[in-house]
Formats: C-alpha cells, sequence, structure tokens
C-alpha cells in the first residue's frame, strides 16, 4: 500500500490590494499520511507560489494564529492532519481562510472584531491584588472545576467565525468572548463578574442571540465546547438575580409554567408569555395563516384551549417541577 | 427481519402545531411494519430553553421521559432534532457523572421511578436508515419521487456536536451530512447539493432576534431555491416550522419572494410509499404544500 495519497487542494486566492474579486487555485501534490494540514499550506507556498499567505507561529496548537478552513469545517492547521481530512472530504479538499468576507490575503483575515469582542468582556482578573502578597491565593477542588476547560481558550478565532448569529448580527458577542467572559466571572479572584453578566445579559450582543447551532463545539481545536460555558452564563443570570424579566427570559422560564400545567410546552401560551399582551400583536399574521392551515386548533376562540394534550401521569410531573426545581426569574 | 419496535417519543411539536409529522411517522411505521409505543406519560423535553433556566429540572424531567423508554425496555425514537439532543444530552450527563445521577434518581424515586441509562436513544430518520435499511426502504417505494429535485435540510441538533451524536447517527459528518441526501435517493428523488443544508435555521431566537432567524431561515431556503429545488425536507420539526411558516417574512427581508413546500422527513417517505393525503398531512402547510401529490403521481 501506498504511503501517499494524490490530492487536489483548492486554495481561495486574495489580495485585497490588487484583486476586484477572489478565485480559486488549483494545486496537486502526493500527500503522507503524517503532514498536517500546516505542511500543506507550507508546500503551496514553497513549492508552487511564493506568494501564498497564511499565518502561523507557534507549531505547536497553542499561539492560535493559523485557523483556517478545510471543505468548511474549522481547523487549526498545525493540528490537524491532512489523511485526517482526506478521510471526511475526499482527495479535493477546500482551502479558504476563516471568514471570507474578512479576507486580507489568501488565508489571512481581519480578525479586529474578534479582538474587540474579547477585549469588552473584560477577559482577566479584575480585583484588587495584593503587590506584596505572604501566601499564594490557593482555588478549592470545586473552584478550579467550575472553570470547566475555559482557560483552555488561545483566541484561533475558529469558533467566531463559525457562529452563524455573529454573521447577520452584528453586536454579538460571539462564542470565543462568552468563553472569556464565563472563565474570569467564575474566577474566585475576580470582581467584575456581576458587570460581564450584565453585559452578556443584554439583548442582541449578549448569549441570548445564541441560535444554538453547536457550531462553536465543533469548531474549537481545544474541545472547549464553547456553547457549554453560553448556558453556564444563562443560569449565571438567574443564580445571582442578574437575569432581567424580558422576552428572552420569560421564554425560557415559560417552558416550567406549561410544563406544570400540561407536560408539553403550550406553543400557543409560550409566544403570549414571552412577548407580553402587546408583543404577541406581531404575531397574528403567522397565527392566522397557521389557523388557516390547521396548524392551531380553534375551541371557543381560543387557541389550544380544551384541546391541548396533556401527558399522562402528569401529577408525576408536577411534583417534580416542585421538588427539582433550583431557579426563579 | 423481525419487527422492529421502537418507543416513540413524540415530542410537543408533532402532538401540536405539526399534526402532520406524527400523521406521516404512524402512517410510513405501518407499511414498514415498524411498532411503535407513544410515551404518553412523557413530557416536552425543554427545548433547549428550560436547561438555560434551570438544567437540574431539565434533566430530571428528561431522566424521567427515559425512565418510560427503559420500562418498555425499548430503544427511543425521537421525531424532533432537538428532542433528540436534549434526551441524548441528559443521557451523557448522567452517564459521566454518578454523584449528579445520584440527585436526579432522589428527585426521581419520589415519584417511584429509577433512572438507569439502559436504552438508546435515536432519531426516527436514524432508525429508518440504519435500522430497517436504505435497500429495504427502497423495496417498499409505491410513488417514486422522481418527479422532484429535494433540498435535504439536516437541522443542527441531529449532527453538532458530532460525538455526542455518533453513537445514534451512524457516524454523520456534521460538514458533510449524507443521510437524508441517502434517504432522497432510495425514494428515486434527486438529492440538491447546496451549502446551507447543514446549516443553521435560527428557530431557536425567533422570538428575540427575529432579524437574525428570518435571515438564516431565508438563506437557508433561498440557497436551495437557487440550487433548483423543487422541495425541501426536513427531519426536525423546528426546522419546518420556520422554513413552512417563515417564507413571507424571510423573504421580504431578503427583497426576494420565496415559495417552496417543505416536506418533513416522515412525509417524504410517506409520499414514497404510496400512503394517502390525510396520511401524509399535507393540508396542515402555511406554504402550499397540496400541489406535491399531484406532481408525485405526475
Amino acid at each position: 500500500m501506498s504511503n501517499t495519497k494524490k490530492i487536489t487542494i483548492k486554495a481561495f486566492r486574495f489580495n485585497a490590494e490588487t484583486d476586484y474579486l477572489p478565485y480559486y487555485k488549483s494545486y496537486e501534490m502526493e500527500v503522507g499520511k503524517d503532514e498536517l494540514v500546516l505542511d500543506l499550506l507550507n508546500r503551496i507556498k514553497w513549492e508552487h507560489d511564493g506568494s501564498f499567505s497564511y499565518r502561523r507561529s507557534c507549531r505547536h496548537g497553542i499561539c492560535g494564529a493559523c485557523g483556517i478552513k478545510v471543505n468548511g469545517k474549522p481547523v487549526l492547521s498545525c493540528k490537524e492532519n491532512a489523511y485526517d481530512m482526506i478521510d471526511l472530504f475526499g482527495d479535493e479538499l477546500i482551502f479558504e481562510p476563516q471568514s471570507k468576507k474578512r479576507a486580507i490575503k489568501d488565508m489571512i483575515i481581519d480578525k479586529g472584531d474578534f479582538w474587540d469582542k474579547h477585549a469588552v468582556v473584560k477577559p482577566y482578573v479584575e480585583g484588587i491584588v495584593d503587590e506584596h502578597p505572604t501566601h499564594e491565593t490557593n482555588m478549592s477542588q470545586e473552584e478550579v472545576e467550575n472553570v470547566l476547560n475555559a482557560d483552555y481558550c488561545i483566541q484561533c478565532g475558529n469558533c467566531h467565525y463559525a457562529c452563524p448569529a455573529l454573521e447577520v448580527n452584528e453586536e454579538f458577542f460571539g462564542p470565543a468572548a462568552f468563553v472569556a467572559a464565563y472563565r474570569f466571572t467564575v474566577d474566585p479572584r475576580d470582581n467584575a463578574g456581576k458587570e460581564r453578566l450584565e453585559m452578556t445579559s443584554q439583548i442582541g450582543p449578549g448569549v441570548w442571540d445564541c441560535v444554538k447551532c453547536f457550531e462553536c463545539a465543533e469548531a474549537c481545536p481545544k474541545d472547549i465546547i464553547p456553547i457549554e460555558k453560553i448556558t453556564r452564563l444563562h443560569n449565571l443570570q438567574f443564580e445571582h438575580h442578574v437575569a432581567q424579566s424580558n422576552i428572552a427570559t420569560r421564554h425560557a422560564e415559560g417552558f416550567v409554567r406549561s410544563i406544570k400545567k400540561h407536560g408539553f410546552l403550550d406553543e400557543a401560551d409560550i409566544v403570549k408569555y414571552s412577548e407580553g399582551n402587546i408583543g404577541v400583536l406581531k404575531h397574528l399574521g403567522d397565527a392566522i395563516a397557521m389557523m388557516k392551515a390547521g396548524k392551531i386548533h380553534i375551541t371557543d376562540q381560543i387557541p389550544f384551549m380544551g384541546n391541548m394534550p396533556k401527558s399522562k401521569n402528569l401529577d408525576e410531573i408536577q411534583k417534580l417541577v416542585k421538588i427539582s426545581q433550583t431557579n426563579k426569574l | 427481519m423481525s419487527q422492529l419496535r421502537y418507543a416513540l417519543y413524540t415530542g410537543c411539536t408533532a402532538k401540536e402545531s405539526t399534526p402532520e409529522l406524527l400523521s406521516s411517522t404512524l402512517a410510513v411505521a405501518k407499511k414498514l411494519d415498524i411498532e411503535l409505543i407513544i410515551l404518553e406519560e412523557a413530557s416536552c423535553c425543554g427545548a433547549s430553553h428550560l436547561q438555560d433556566f434551570d438544567p437540574f429540572l431539565s434533566h430530571v424531567l428528561n431522566a424521567r421521559n427515559i425512565c418510560y423508554a427503559e420500562k418498555l425496555g425499548l430503544t427511543m425514537v425521537t421525531l424532533c432534532n432537538t428532542c433528540q439532543i436534549n434526551l441524548a444530552m441528559t443521557k451523557e450527563k448522567l452517564a459521566h457523572d454518578a454523584d449528579y445521577r445520584a440527585k436526579v434518581n432522589e428527585k426521581l424515586a419520589e415519584v417511584g421511578l429509577k433512572y438507569q441509562g439502559s436504552v438508546e436513544i435515536k432519531h426516527f430518520l436514524y432508525a429508518l436508515i440504519d435500522d430497517f435499511g436504505l435497500e429495504n426502504i427502497k423495496a417498499k417505494v409505491e410513488v417514486p419521487l422522481s418527479n422532484f429535485n429535494i433540498a435535504p435540510f439536516y437541522g443542527c441538533h441531529n449532527i453538532r456536536p458530532s460525538e455526542l451524536h455518533h453513537k445514534s447517527n451512524g457516524g454523520e459528518n456534521p460538514y458533510n451530512p449524507t443521510s437524508l441526501d441517502r434517504l432522497i435517493d432510495a425514494l428515486e428523488g434527486y438529492p440538491v447539493n447546496y451549502a446551507s443544508k447543514n446549516k443553521c435555521c435560527g428557530f431557536h431566537v425567533d422570538l428575540q432576534a427575529p432579524h437574525t432567524s428570518n435571515a438564516l431561515t431565508g438563506t437557508a431556503l433561498l440557497d436551495a431555491i437557487d440550487n433548483n429545488a423543487d422541495i425541501m425536507v426536513t427531519p426536525c420539526p423546528l426546522c419546518h416550522l420556520n422554513m413552512d411558516i417563515k417564507q413571507r417574512s424571510a423573504g421580504k427581508q431578503a427583497g426576494r419572494d420565496i415559495s417552496i413546500p417543505v416536506l418533513h422527513m416522515p412525509q417524504m417517505v410517506a409520499l414514497a410509499l404510496g400512503c394517502t393525503y390525510e396520511e401524509i398531512g399535507l393540508k396542515y402547510h402555511v406554504s402550499n404544500a397540496k400541489k406535491v401529490l399531484a406532481q408525485a403521481t405526475n
């Protein structure tokens, strides 16, 4: 069996100073089983075209410079084996920058928005630190575990540029900033936790605009699972009474209200409860269309009234809600 | 092949705003002689929102849901990607944290239940493909879908995070999923290849961020249409709600007219297996889907 595979790499090429539009250029090469995606980037530059540009530095998966997308999958080039990519995508690999619309030259993008948003959430310990401490600041085992692995982040930007919410909502902080916000909020030395929770509870930039697609979890080369930290920020907002009653928090809390009553979610009620009596009116068009299609059943003019399905053994569910509920809005 | 039997977790949507999902699922099961026992005791899974408010309560309720499948000793089958991920994440959490499982079981004991983690949880799509088998489905096709270019829309929560789902989704590559494409192919339709097929529909921010949700829904629908899709198909009723109901608002935001029938995965299978108009439930769509039946047999 051969120890190499012949593949074609289609690489995104663009020079913001001279090109009107980007284009793709193909490079054929024999790839060995130990080669990394970064080796292939190097070989394009060294064997084919010296002008080919990309960021690289440590080659050890820690500097976070060499994030690109291979066939749409965000990878850290120096960590990703090229054969694994061939297994996933076949013998035509497409190399693209993390974000095509932010491309400056080939794989190099302007990461300005990433750093700006990262800086806003105060990604550092804010507190009064004794300049001449007489002993270490110890963390309990529990405190260490509570950080989860949020401190593994290398700011590569893979999750940030994989996030579809961020692509269409410019003010959204994005998953990497949320990981940093979480990491320092649970740090026992830090005093800015409440400020971060307030910041990340705002509708628009905050965690409530996360679409829950798990792209960030898939994109992270450090297995951080940013959405897990986003969920923890949601939880902390309720635990620390930072969460205000608004459309998003009522939506989350409203599930309990429905489940207690029916076991199931009352789909019409959750919209009405989250939006409030006035806000709900903007859904009138959709509601009428749904009624016409028979999606909302009408009994005595009140949606779902009387024919909301109910779970069997509803009393069990009600009891479990009563004894298990830990948060309040 | 011995008869396949599953515990069916319907989820809320199939019992409320998408009755066509439940009727078509039951019709497909009947045609293929698959026994589905509905878990009438089940509650809402929390739809990925309850856990933001109260993760412990969410885990307790989902552990209870799984308990009822355990009582039957049957694999639990879901009809909704978000139900699937919530139940699977609960199972994962309880499998890896014995102290937490004990706390959950302490609550369940109050209602006479005990969570064991003994059953598998999989989406109906993968029960059909991996358990029943594509070749066996192909052999049952009465109405080949050869009149349609069909755009598969996978929905996030069946394919990401891949590590969680790999046990139940046949190892689907989240960057290049193939299950729906293979199913369309087996039903003799033409799968449409388009970039948005594994992307997010935005459903979970419908209320607080309608601009985001309309943008994501619109992009995916237009991508399918621009790649000559006649129909879109999805295994997730939440994706379906957005793709079916939001065509007008998403189109308005995108500045283009959007009109395409969107079918639930079981509806597409029911259509190919020759189920009736009522069973397929084509009247329950906001965007005109009634024509699909006539087009299929033309």
